[in-house]
């Protein structure tokens, strides 16, 4: 997957700007609140409907009728920002979450039992990473069928190995701490420990992670849709309104660029509230 | 150190068989069946199974598999049953595009990024480093077709000084070729210097903050001298660890570039291939760029080790 | 007194601002340095005397605030600009750093270090400049120089780095030679040899010599006048021969007392000197050594004791019970 790795070096940011953060961290989430609302509530909203053409009306810019203009075939662009919103919140949400399930509990398993099960885990999620991750969505997707179900099951799938290492480290450097040798001394039993002990604080960071993969996980979709290999149409993607609006590029330019604007800002939320999220759960700031 | 090679060579084995089943699996799941495909509207009961018969297609799973490892090490990764090309030398044919891509894709990162990192490490703090770090956070939230988009508008649309698409050969017109590359190049380079600005920026923070900085100073160096000579050098491990990385995971960017710009690369080889639905190119093609990525990994991981002064002088 | 003084150090004061207020590293200090003499300033650790080579060389962090003046021969080192300053250093005023480990750049070869000063100051290039480097590196006692200018800093013994640091110092013959600890971070049978070496080195260029160091018993016989840094301050000074026969500072005893002698009974108890340091961001009222003092009064406590004048044999120091002076007479 792409660089998940987007820490910003905390240490070089000096009180008066962690400070700021703040105002950043919740307009971030305020932005993500607001299109995942409107995404979940989308046929309650008083917009059109994203897939109604208007040959007459193609490439209308905005007016009192289509708040945010026409694409070219005449559809109403704010409804299928919406609606695309939607597609790309399915698959960006889900697929993480997938992947956050199962890699998760493989981590923290592999973590927390050591020996030749966590040798075969960190084995296999080695032979998955050695697929660059772009290119097996593509094989996946265009052997099975492109989906919105196969997509979001495939990113889920390439998700885990990252999602196995996060939950593995931080099981690692929980369960050497007395918190876990009590319990074991008080005859819990391995599944106890595991949930009522270690998932509470492993969750934390797993978390922090969730959301950093969510950006990326819209991100491929995104990419995946834009060829025209993710989202099948007629159904609205941001991606593919993108790759739509390529061909408008010299007189329409917003075709392209509102979809872009509102991809890149709902990536950029998820990065920085995942990004803040991480420096609070981080290990080396003894959070845990 | 060769110990040490070797080790990683046995562990590369395994990985390598891994991906090769994992891709024929992948093929393997194709719903209905290969012959269909290939016979399209021509297809009768009697062809599928002839056809059927001639891919080996009616053999179970395990033997097929046997029989395409079997050619696949012998270089016969298969025949496009569209265009009749073997998928080797659709690949070979590919791949100086791709590789130039991602070169020029690397060096303009580096180009961008290094001086910005060592700028930022020495002002550290400054309005222009919080800037430039948080510019750097942002740009690592714009996908490449993003980027792709914004510079076409910018350069190719409004300002007319660069192609949109196209390709041509190096032979043919060195200068026209690599004006091909700048949009691309610099399309996923934008993706690039982020990462490899903050690294660098990070160890260049630390080194400065080393004795033998202020020893170097002290003796009366010239700043430029201290910061490319003194400073540069310690610092660019992670550098050039995280490049090497970085070049294995331009592959999957410039599937995505290549087709937006039209450049005959194996990227747009392998998004062709899903258009068209030429499944025989589709596998030879993953298993190419999956082995490639793998070997791209192992050649980093020995390149680190050489690298690393500790093995080279044997010392813990 | 032959002319001017290589180096006069008036009012000079380091203040760093911090998150709990502002840490005077440097109080005040006041040095002269004649040519081709060796001045040791002597001090615990955090008494201020690295922040005081620093301001020297005006080598200090950025958010350091600096005041006074540093005459070099003639100029004042406060006011020259950044260029002026660059040209002096490793030039005129060169430095040997505590560890040589960290103070050599591990990924350089020694050649390139030694080389890079002579090229920059002195012009050298090529074949010259290496012959240089290899006469340097065999003054300062590292056999087979030839070879150790390929090598790097860890491939050399501890001892040897720090010949390499002094011989790296000495490359553009310098009028003053800062040593800072140049001996704390090695072994003891190599400390004399080094310490013998710069003695050496310092006879033979005339230069002046500034020996910093915790260690009372570096300075003895080593150099022709000492100062004792406290708490940022300097609380005594004289001729080196006069303070070991005259101390006046009960702080200079203790640090004399807390020596190990080689000749004392076994399992003698060490004489620390008790407490620590003071917190630099809180100065206290009076005289900053009082809490540790054995013989502090209450007008210790309240008052800060100036430093005398020099007397006849240019002592002066900063006590208001100095010892081996009638307790009546106050400063």
């Amino acid at each position: 997957m792409a660089a998940l790795d987007l820490s910003i070096d905390t240490a070089a940011i000096s009180p008066a700007r962690r400070r700021q953060l703040g105002t950043v961290f919740w307009s971030a989430v305020i932005w993500i609140a607001v299109i995942g609302a409107s995404a979940a509530f989308a046929n309650l909203l008083p917009i059109a409907d994203p897939t109604n053409m208007d040959m007459l009306g193609r490439r209308m810019p905005p007016s009192l009728e289509h708040w945010l203009g026409t694409d070219g075939f005449g559809r109403d662009m704010l409804a299928r920002l919406i609606y695309g919103a939607r597609a790309s919140l399915t698959v960006g949400l889900l697929a993480p979450v997938i992947g956050g399930t199962i890699g998760g509990a493989l981590g923290m398993l592999a973590g927390y039992f050591r020996g030749r099960f966590e040798a075969l885990v960190i084995g296999s999620m080695d032979v998955l990473l050695a697929f660059p991750p772009l290119v097996l969505a593509l094989a996946v997707t265009a052997y099975l069928g492109q989906s919105i179900f196969n997509l979001t099951m495939i990113l889920g799938f390439l998700g885990i190995p990252a999602f196995t290492r996060v939950a593995r480290a931080a099981t690692l450097s929980l369960a050497q701490r007395e918190f876990v040798t009590a319990a074991r001394a008080l005859g819990a039993t391995h599944a106890r420990i595991l949930v009522r002990e270690l998932l509470p604080n492993v969750f934390l960071p797993l978390f922090a992670f969730f959301l950093l993969a969510v950006a990326v996980t819209i991100v491929v979709e995104g990419a995946l849709s834009f060829l025209g290999l993710g989202v099948p149409p007629p159904a609205p993607s941001w991606g593919s309104m993108i790759g739509e609006g390529r061909e408008s590029l010299e007189f329409a330019p917003w075709l392209a660029f509102i979809p872009a604007i509102t991809l890149f800002l709902t990536v950029l939320a998820f990065n920085l509230v995942g990004d803040a999220l991480r420096a609070l759960t981080d290990p080396r700031q003894g959070a845990l | 150190m060769l110990g040490f090679v070797g080790r990683r060579i046995l562990h590369l084995v395994p990985v390598l068989l891994a991906v090769t089943l994992m891709t024929f699996l992948i093929a393997s799941l194709l719903p209905g069946d290969l012959a269909y495909v290939v016979l399209g509207d021509q297809a009768t009961p009697e062809k599928v199974a002839a056809l059927r018969h001639d891919m080996g297609l009616d053999q179970p799973i395990y033997w097929r598999y046997l029989y395409w490892l079997g050619d696949v090490l012998q270089g016969d990764l298969g025949r496009s049953f569209r265009t009749g090309q073997t998928v080797l030398q659709a690949i070979i044919e590919r791949l100086p595009v791709s590789i130039e891509l991602m070169l020029v894709a690397e060096i303009t990162g580096l180009l961008i990024g290094i001086p910005l990192a060592i700028i930022c490490a020495v002002k550290s703090g400054s309005t222009f480093d919080r800037v430039m770090t948080g510019s750097a956070f942002g740009m690592l939230s714009v996908p490449a077709f993003l980027a792709a988009i914004l510079l076409i508008y910018l350069f190719a649309v409004q300002l007319r000084l660069l192609p949109a698409t196209g390709y041509v050969p190096f032979g043919e017109d060195p200068l026209g070729n690599l004006r091909c590359f700048v949009l691309p190049g610099l399309t996923l380079a934008l993706g690039e210097w982020p990462v490899l600005m903050r690294v660098l920026r990070s160890d260049m923070i630390a080194t400065l903050q080393e004795d033998y900085i202020a020893m170097a100073r002290a003796k009366g160096l010239k700043p430029m001298r201290i910061l490319l000579v003194h400073a540069l050098k310690p610092s660019s491990l992670t550098l050039v660890t995280v490049t090497g990385i970085n070049i294995g995971r331009l592959i999957g960017g410039t599937l995505i570039v290549e087709s937006i710009f039209a450049l005959p690369g194996i990227g747009r080889l392998l998004v062709g291939a899903i258009y068209t639905r030429d499944f025989i190119i589709l596998q030879g093609v993953v298993l190419f760029v999956a082995a490639g990525f793998v070997l791209m990994n192992f050649i980093v991981d020995m390149l680190y080790a050489v690298l690393d002064p500790r093995i080279r002088h044997g010392r813990a | 007194m032959s002319g001017k003084p290589l180096l006069a150090v008036d009012d000079l004061s380091v203040t760093i601002p911090t998150a709990r207020g502002p840490l005077r590293a440097v109080d005040r200090v006041g040095l002269v340095l004649e040519r081709g003499r060796t001045l040791g300033i002597v001090g615990e650790s955090g008494c201020g005397k690295t922040m005081l080579s620093r301001a020297l060389l005006q080598l200090l962090p950025k958010k350091a605030k600096l005041s006074g003046r540093v005459m070099f021969d003639g100029r004042d080192l406060v006011s020259l600009s950044p260029e002026a300053l660059r040209k002096l250093r490793g030039k005129e005023i060169a430095v040997v750093f505590q560890d040589p480990m960290t103070s050599l750049n591990p990924v350089l070869t020694i050649g390139s270090q030694l080389i890079e000063t002579l090229r920059e100051h002195l012009g050298m290039n090529g074949g010259s400049a290496t012959e240089r480097a290899v006469a340097l590196l065999a003054a300062v006692g590292i056999p087979a120089p030839a070879q150790r200018l390929r090598q790097y800093p860890h491939q050399l013994s501890g001892g040897m780095r720090q010949r390499v640091a002094i011989a790296i110092a000495l490359s553009c013959e310098p009028r003053l030679l800062i040593a800072d600890e140049p001996t704390t971070a090695l072994d003891v049978t190599v400390q004399a040899q080094i310490l013998d070496l710069l003695a050496r080195e310092q006879r033979q260029r005339q230069m002046a010599m500034i020996l910093i160091t915790h260690d009372l018993g570096v300075v003895a016989g080593r150099t022709d006048e000492v100062a004792v840094m406290y708490a940022g301050r300097i609380v005594e000074r004289a001729p080196t021969r006069v303070l070991f026969k005259d101390m006046r500072m009960p702080y200079t005893a203790a640090l004399l007392a807390a020596i190990p002698k080689l000749d004392a009974a076994p399992h003698t108890p060490l004489a620390a000197i008790g407490g620590k340091p003071p917190d630099p961001t809180r100065p206290a009222p009076g005289c900053a050594f009082a809490p540790r003092c054995n013989r502090a009064e209450a007008l210790c406590r309240e008052r800060p004791p100036n430093l005398t004048l020099a007397d006849a044999a240019g002592h002066q120091y900063s006590c208001w019970r100095p010892l081996g002076v009638d307790d009546r007479a106050v400063a």
